[in-house]
């Protein structure tokens, strides 16, 4: 499955990725055959609903996790053949913001020095270079170093402890960064923040983001595109506003359905009763969204759809694309 | 107050013991249900919902003091004897909790759970709980309910432990469901199917529900009634749609506006919120909402805003300077 959505100048460019996992003699499907491409300073929005496979794509092109299969290019580098010193001047280029702002964080170690572990990883050796840096990098992200350094992480609030983990995913100053449901865990009041934050550290970085989140509002706040995933495929990827204006798959379109809107008056469409997501170890032939989908019929069944584009730059995973 | 309030909250208050201090969780809350109404309580994580709704229930930890009086169905719960709250918290009044393995108990089956629930407080015999248990698991929407009732809780997804834990609260046709965030654990798609579920089942037993979440966007289009807490106060209430036309409190207008929609456009600023809930243990003279809020002035900071009346009985707001135009919601 190729696409030709190819922005002209790709920082990221996934080809028909696959992992899976064992799991007592069972192989779990969690990304089946993913291509996608991510220009140099776009953000990428990747959605889909719990267990669908956004984490391990994440790891995976990280290299965290082996694929079975496929290719990770990363600014013409194919990382995947890539090993040793090589392998981890690149991964300095990348990093990692996780969910769970707190457990994210060695709890035993202080600030100053969490933050500057990618340094000491990186060989930076001068100390008082170190620190100039880890001081930097905290005043970006909005907090007194003065005050943080010496502290340790459960002196902090979800809020905070994302700020950390956000300055230490910045201090060696990386090209992209994978954000990983990063304000899931937060409340509402402080998600607002973390994500301005972000947006701002993105300009001011130069930075490239893929951006993994559940909540559709989320996503598109932040993204310029966004990737719609389902059982570890891809069904749909578009511009953000033309995506939620017009959504071709069906599954994009049930997603935005189930949104609840802050607004009275908008009072919910009863909810198809469309069921729950099958199991990954045992995904559907054909098409995996045909078991909730209210167009499905037995091509749906045979044929795994391929992305193919239903308007400039959006491309979905359908056979009966929505008009 | 009409005739037909089910539930009354009277300055209720909550103190928890706690290293750091005395915790005043739930800080003077009046509330009412009316039978057959649902009323959304609305708030962040730890401005005291669930102890507010285990102060109904009368299941607050043991070292929590708890003061005012629930008034449920003509009796004050406060000072009912243990042996009659067992019995109405498992008939009259019901709940859902978020993780619903809270209320399954994981060693029994399905079926177990349903039918015990039968027996003890309808006193129906094995084979009518048994048809019964497969009727409401019917109609929360599980599939092949027969097969279901010999299956352990770990064996179903987590949408379908919820549905599960909805039907045991259901299965004795309670008068007030409490549902404390039932779908904060779950999808989206999932979310929505549950919400409707709870809507359904309200209407067509007439029962009352109050419905906590932390989402103004679940509350919106399936309440009649919006309590917005903050640092265990409630700082308005109103009839939802007058809640969501003309908000008068500055936290809840904040709130609402800090969440990302749908058509906000792809990296426009966020209007957040600044800094951080206070901390419950270190009481803020005045209003709590004052180290945040962009209209605070010099009062804010020294006294308490009560609740008071808006242009209705109904719209109430703790705020001495209150939006006075109708919040510009930016849709
Ligand atoms: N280490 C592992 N071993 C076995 N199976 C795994 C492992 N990690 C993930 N899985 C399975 O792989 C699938 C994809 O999981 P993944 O964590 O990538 O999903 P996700 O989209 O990130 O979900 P969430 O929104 O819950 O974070 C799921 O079925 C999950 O149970
Ligand atoms: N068992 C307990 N002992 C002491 N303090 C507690 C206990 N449970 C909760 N608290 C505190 O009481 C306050 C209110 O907590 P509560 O659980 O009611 O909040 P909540 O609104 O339900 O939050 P959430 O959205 O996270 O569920 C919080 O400050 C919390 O830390
Ligand atoms: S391919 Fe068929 S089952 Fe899949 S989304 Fe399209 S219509 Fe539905
Ligand atoms: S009382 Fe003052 S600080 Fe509190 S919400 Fe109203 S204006 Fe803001
Ligand atoms: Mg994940
Ligand atoms: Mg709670």
């Amino acid at each position: 499955m190729m696409l030709q959505s190819s922005p002209s100048d790709p920082l990221l460019k996934v080809e028909n990725l696959v992992v899976e996992y064992v799991v007592g003699g069972k192989t779990v499907h969690a990304v089946s055959d993913v291509s996608l491409d991510i220009a140099r300073g776009e953000t990428l929005g990747l959605v889909g609903e719990s267990g669908c496979g956004k984490s391990t794509l994440g790891r995976a092109v990280l290299q965290l996790r082996q694929a079975q299969s496929g290719k990770v290019m990363f600014d013409g580098n194919e990382l995947t053949s890539m090993r040793g010193e090589a392998l981890r001047k690149m991964r300095q280029r990348v990093q990692l913001i996780f969910q769970d702002p707190i457990a994210s964080l060695n709890p035993r170690r202080r600030i100053g020095d969490i933050v500057a572990e990618p340094l000491v990883i990186a060989g930076v050796k001068d100390p008082e270079r170190r620190r100039k840096m880890v001081s930097d990098v905290l005043a970006a992200v909005g907090l007194d170093p003065a005050l943080v350094m010496g502290r340790l992480p459960h002196e902090f609030s979800g809020g905070q402890c994302q700020r950390i983990s956000i300055a230490r995913a910045l201090v060696l100053n990386p090209d992209f960064i994978i954000c990983d449901e990063p304000v899931s865990a937060l409340d509402v009041s402080i998600r607002a923040q973390i994500l301005n934050l972000l947006e701002e550290m993105k300009s001011r970085y130069g930075l490239t983001l893929l951006f993994i989140a559940h909540d559709l509002a989320v996503v598109k706040a932040v993204s310029d595109r966004v990737a719609v995933m389902y059982l570890g495929r891809i069904c749909e990827v578009g511009p953000s506003e033309q995506l939620f204006a017009k959504p071709a798959h069906p599954y994009t379109a049930l997603l935005i359905e189930a949104i609840p809107v802050p607004d009275p008056d908008m009072r919910p469409a009863e909810s198809v009763a469309v069921g729950e997501p099958p199991s990954p170890i045992a995904p559907p032939s054909g098409c995996r969204f045909r078991t909730r989908c209210p167009r499905a019929d037995a091509k749906c069944a045979a044929e795994v759809p391929e992305l193919r584009s239903v308007a400039a730059g959006q491309y979905a995973a359908c056979h009966y694309p929505l008009a | 107050m009409t005739g037909n309030v089910l539930l009354s909250v009277e300055d209720v208050v909550v103190d928890l013991p706690t290293p750091r201090g005395n915790l005043r969780a739930v800080d003077r809350v009046n509330l009412e249900v009316q039978a057959g109404q649902t009323l959304g309580v609305v708030g962040e994580s730890g401005c005291g919902k669930t102890m507010l709704s285990r102060a109904i229930l009368q299941l607050l930890p043991k070292k929590a003091k708890l003061g005012g009086r629930v008034m449920f169905d003509g009796q004050d719960l406060v000072s009912l004897d243990r042996e009659s709250l067992r019995k109405l918290r498992g008939r009259s009044l019901a709940v859902v909790f978020q993780d619903p393995m809270t209320s399954l108990n994981p060693v029994l089956t399905i079926g177990t759970q349903l039918i015990e629930t039968l027996q003890e407080h309808l006193e129906l015999d094995l084979a009518a709980a048994r048809k019964r248990s497969v009727e409401l698991l019917a109609a929360v929407g599980i599939p092949a309910p027969e097969q279901r009732l010999t299956q352990y809780p770990h064996q179903l997804s987590g949408g379908m432990r919820q549905r599960v834990a909805i039907a045991i609260a259901l299965s004795c046709e309670p008068k007030l469901l409490i549902a404390d965030e039932p779908t904060t654990a779950l999808d989206v798609t999932i979310q929505a199917q549950i919400l409707d579920l709870l809507a359904r089942e309200q209407q067509r037993r007439h029962m009352a529900m109050i419905l906590i979440t932390h989402d103004l966007g679940v509350v919106a289009g399936r309440t009649d009634e919006v309590a917005v807490m903050y640092a265990g106060r409630v700082v308005e209430r109103a009839p939802t749609p007058a809640l969501f036309k003309k908000m008068r409190m500055p936290y809840t207008e904040a709130l609402l506006a800090a969440i990302p929609k749908l058509d906000t456009a792809p990296h426009t600023v966020l209007p957040a919120i600044s800094g951080r809930p206070p901390d419950p243990t270190r009481p803020i003279k005045g209003c709590s909402f004052s180290p945040r809020c962009r209209y605070a002035v010099a009062r804010c900071h020294g006294e308490k805003p009560e609740l008071t009346e808006a242009e209705t009985p109904a719209h109430q707001y703790a705020c001495f300077h209150p939006i006075e135009t109708p919040a510009a919601v930016p849709a």
